[in-house]
């Protein structure tokens, strides 16, 4: 008998709880507060589909009503994982459809959903809420049909850059004349027409519509007479910003449409820009927190007109179009900007571009005194740069750098670029994502292992000497839950020697670097409750010497066990089952219906 | 906590079992130590990694000894003949050091040599004397006929006609797609440049379970394209379904799909941009690349009527 509260009061508190990380605390402090806990969660956040079954997810959570699930690697946004890898959510669908009707959301990022699983969700679960997919595959419009025709509940629909067979516009037309509860609408990612007059009507009787993403064949013209049916709107993505020329009826309309939208603060889209209608922004521009123009192909003077008038700005996502020039505006305009990130409008080349250097960082550290979270890709940096954002910007706790050139050194003194990124992890100590580029010793992971000790996720890609430098980061990283490696000269020592801390960690990806077939197999058979996957292309990795690398490795923690739907270039080390498990029935089946 | 056992770096010796002293590397046998060139710690004998004098690592090693086949458990211990804590797979006492670690970037000066603060430990690497010339030598000596060429320092001097890396820079392929379309749209600022060029089109296989994706534009030619697509289709042929250890499934990686492609059974056929299913290799490139839309690997018998003046043609030609 504990002397803690009667139930109904720990229920009652814990209701006002909601981060999975307090209640995944509070559910390790008694076997009582684990039980009311668990009866009473209602959202539950899986990082890795694999990690543990939905039987079991659904067994302790009775009361679940939004799940959140993660597949794929991160790598697999830049292709690094083949096709048919897996990241199936079927059998979770199936799974709650049975035994969780009263499921209201789903989200899912790096999943392969099908239009079958759509089709379930739709039948299955009457109550249902949200669907965001984000960078998903696997479906096509038909699905949407589905949702759209039995979600009478639907709230928000997000297909965030996900791949969408795009057999028909008309599945908008499957909403229901008497459907008016949409909140959120992104349809960003597609690449056809949608039916706009179906658009336009579904926009009319949604009073509660609150985000607008539109895809790039929605034309400009057709944007007004939409705003007019959603002036509320807090969040659009526009169509294309464009037309073939420009037209002042179209820009005057334009206007009132944008000046009748009180409540618009964020902005996306703007597939292809005509700077000439850009003005029509203006209205709007000093509510402005979150601009997104890292489609726009636009001159830098034109960006900084706009952003000139955006002191509230919080996040910005721009193409490097930008320039230095046009950051150190953002710099003295910005003062509330808490998020940058500049993409590369022309990867492909291999000039230096003067335009948009590592200078264009510092200003806007310098000038930004809440800039937490940073993703640049540029062609030169250098380790004064470097010291100089990190000792200015000790609140970084996001900070990505990418610089185009692998294995490029400070452009002033041609070392690596160790104390630069030494410097950042020193001074930065809330650092919870950084990923690294450039010219890269062992050095840097001595730094980083050093301190970075809040580190959650490291991105490493050519760098490194030897396997000191894997082993330093984990063996120094205490927070690290996510590693991925390509292109690194690490190999079996440093990870065998810290095989015990990949269970303290969500997962490892491990490519084009020189970990052993002979060390996978070892570290699959001694360490039960990892998932060590190989992944290999050119054949069974059996049919070469235990000593050839293995293309990619996978590893991650797991109570499910070895996953059963890997397909033919996968191998889970250390299973002893001989049989080549089987394939996600409904995944195949998906993926012919796809020819 | 009790001292870890001898040769004990993840738990595998006899006696214990899997707890937390796994976790702790006994320092003392297992210091790594960073040495220059020719200096040997006193104690220990020199480690290496791959210690492979040819940089192709696929030369059968004294790895073998050490793990495991299917079937017969030892335990790792049990494989090494010494007592001290070797726990590299390295029986090689050579002094070739990590070839593989010195590869991927020329050194900066300085780095060799100092101690390493805050660890107690050192990496002892005998650094080949001539590592330049293995710097220059191969650029992946792990991966043969691969695709991901990792650029040095040296090569950034060489103008424009560069192998793309896989997957790198690290750019979404929604990004990639969306301004590949876009750059074609767009105004004069962007003409001439060649921004993302990326053609990701889908390639079917008929029998196999599942597409696979391409990029046309890292190919400079049909045979590039042909052995990319033999290296990903491969594992559909024939034991992908396999399990190790069963006979008759070695040497079925790359000559099976080639074999039943020069047999005719399967034929590379193509969706151009009016929808038209053509078989590959008749027109330039070029205008093959630009035209293609999707990718089907077709049995021989269903590609008949698309063969101009009823030939059929093979990928023997490519």
């Amino acid at each position: 008998m504990d002397h803690s509260f009667p139930q109904k009061v720990l229920e009652h508190l814990f209701s006002f709880i909601d981060s999975n990380k307090d209640r995944n605390a509070i559910s390790l402090v008694s076997k009582s507060w684990y039980e009311i806990e668990r009866r009473s969660r209602k959202k539950i956040f899986i990082g890795n589909c694999y990690a543990v079954s939905p039987t079991t997810v659904i067994k302790r959570f009775p009361e679940l009503r939004s799940i959140t699930l993660k597949g794929k690697p991160h790598f697999a946004d830049f292709n690094l994982v083949p096709d048919g890898w897996g990241g199936y959510v079927y059998t979770w669908i199936e799974a709650m459809a049975v035994s969780v009707p009263l499921l209201e959301e789903i989200r899912l990022k790096r999943m392969v959903v099908t239009d079958e699983s759509l089709e379930l969700i739709a039948k299955s679960f009457k109550n249902f809420k949200v669907l965001v997919f984000i960078s998903c595959d696997g479906f096509s419009t038909d699905g949407l049909e589905a949702i759209a025709s039995n979600c009478r509940n639907l709230k928000e629909l997000n297909l965030q850059e996900s791949e969408v067979e795009d057999l028909s516009g008309d599945w908008l037309c499957y909403f229901p004349d008497s459907y008016t509860s949409l909140v959120s609408l992104n349809i960003s990612c597609l690449n056809n027409e949608v039916n706009l007059s179906a658009l336009e009507a579904l926009l009319g009787r949604c009073p509660n519509l609150q985000t607008l993403c539109l895809n790039h064949a929605v034309p400009l013209d057709k944007l007004p007479s939409l705003l007019s049916q959603c002036p509320q709107l807090v969040e659009l993505g526009t169509g294309v910003y464009s037309t073939e020329e420009m037209h002042p009826d179209v820009l005057s309309s334009l206007i009132t449409a944008f000046s009748g939208c009180k409540q618009l603060k964020s902005l996306s889209g703007f597939w292809n820009v005509l700077p000439s209608y850009l003005p029509a922004l203006y209205p709007i521009c000093s509510r402005l927190t979150s601009l997104n123009l890292s489609y726009a192909i636009i001159q830098s003077s034109d960006i900084v007109k706009l952003i000139g008038q955006c002191p509230n700005l919080l996040r910005l996502w721009v193409l490097d179009y930008i320039e230095d020039v046009g950051l150190e505006a953002v710099a003295a305009s910005c003062k509330d900007l808490q998020e940058l990130r500049v993409f590369p409008s022309d990867p492909s080349c291999l000039e230096l571009n003067n335009a948009l250097t590592e200078r264009g960082l510092v200003s806007v550290s310098k000038g930004c005194p809440k800039l937490q979270s940073v993703l640049y890709f540029c062609r030169q940096m250098s380790n004064a740069a470097l010291s100089a954002i990190a000792q200015i910007r000790p609140n970084l706790t996001r900070f990505r750098l990418c610089i185009l050139e692998p294995h490029t050194p400070d452009y002033l003194t041609l070392q690596p670029l160790d104390s630069g990124f030494g410097a950042i992890v020193e001074h930065c100590k809330d650092l919870q994502r950084l990923s690294l580029s450039g010219l890269l010793t062992d050095r840097v992971f001595e730094y980083i292992g050093t301190h970075a000790k809040k580190l959650e996720m490291l991105s490493v890609a050519f760098a490194g000497d030897s396997d000191l430098g894997l082993h330093y980061v984990l063996s120094g990283c205490e927070n690290l839950r996510k590693l991925e490696i390509r292109d690194c000269p690490f190999g079996d020592e440093a990870l065998l020697a810290n095989a015990a801390k990949l269970e303290t960690m969500r997962s490892l990806w491990m490519s084009s670097c020189s970990v052993s077939y002979g060390a996978c197999k070892l570290l699959g058979q001694k360490m039960p409750k990892l998932n060590v996957e190989v992944i290999d292309e050119s054949g069974p990795p059996d049919s070469r010497p235990d000593s050839c690398p293995v293309e990619k490795l996978y590893i991650y923690r797991s109570i499910a066990g070895p996953r059963l739907d890997m397909p033919g270039f996968v191998w889970t080390m250390g299973d002893d089952s001989s049989r080549k498990l089987e394939l996600d029935v409904a995944g195949v089946e998906a993926q012919f219906r796809n020819l | 906590m009790s001292t870890p056992l001898e040769h004990d770096y993840i738990g595998l010796t006899d006696n214990s079992s899997m707890d937390k002293t796994s976790s702790s590397l006994n320092f003392k046998e297992t210091e790594l130590r960073l040495g220059l060139p020719g200096c040997e710690s006193p104690d220990r004998k020199p480690v290496s990694f791959f210690s492979n004098k040819d940089l192709n690592i696929n030369v059968c090693s004294p790895l073998k000894n050490l793990v495991t086949s299917v079937g017969a458990k030892r335990g790792f211990s049990d494989a090494i003949d010494e007592s001290s804590s070797k726990w590299i797979f390295s029986v090689n006492d050579g002094s070739q050091a990590g070839i593989g670690t010195t590869l991927f970037s020329p050194r900066g000066e300085g780095n060799v040599g100092k101690s390493l603060v805050g660890l107690e430990t050192q990496t002892n690497i005998n650094v080949p004397k001539n590592i330049n010339e293995i710097l220059h030598q191969s650029v992946k000596p792990v991966h043969e006929k691969n695709k991901q060429v990792v650029g040095t320092n040296e090569d950034a001097n060489a103008p424009a006609a560069k192998t793309q890396i896989v997957g790198w820079p690290p750019i979404r392929s929604f990004r990639k797609n969306t301004m590949a379309s876009n750059l074609t749209k767009s105004n004069d600022e962007a003409e001439g440049k060649p921004g993302f060029e990326c053609l990701y089109v889908k390639v079917s296989m008929d029998g196999a379970p599942y597409l696979r994706k391409v990029d046309l534009k890292i190919y400079n030619n049909y045979m590039e394209l042909s052995s990319a697509l033999e290296k990903m289709f491969t594992c559909f042929i024939i034991g992908q379904f396999n399990s190790p250890g069963v006979p008759g499934k070695d040497g079925l990686s790359e000559s099976s799909l080639r074999d039943l492609l020069h047999g005719s059974e399967y034929v590379l056929t193509y969706e151009d941009k009016d929808g038209d299913w053509m078989l590959v290799g008749d027109v330039p490139w070029g205008m093959f690349a630009d035209s293609c839309r999707r990718l089907r690997i077709m049995k021989g018998s269903e590609a008949i009527g698309l063969a101009p003046r009823g030939i059929e043609k093979s990928w023997s030609q490519y």
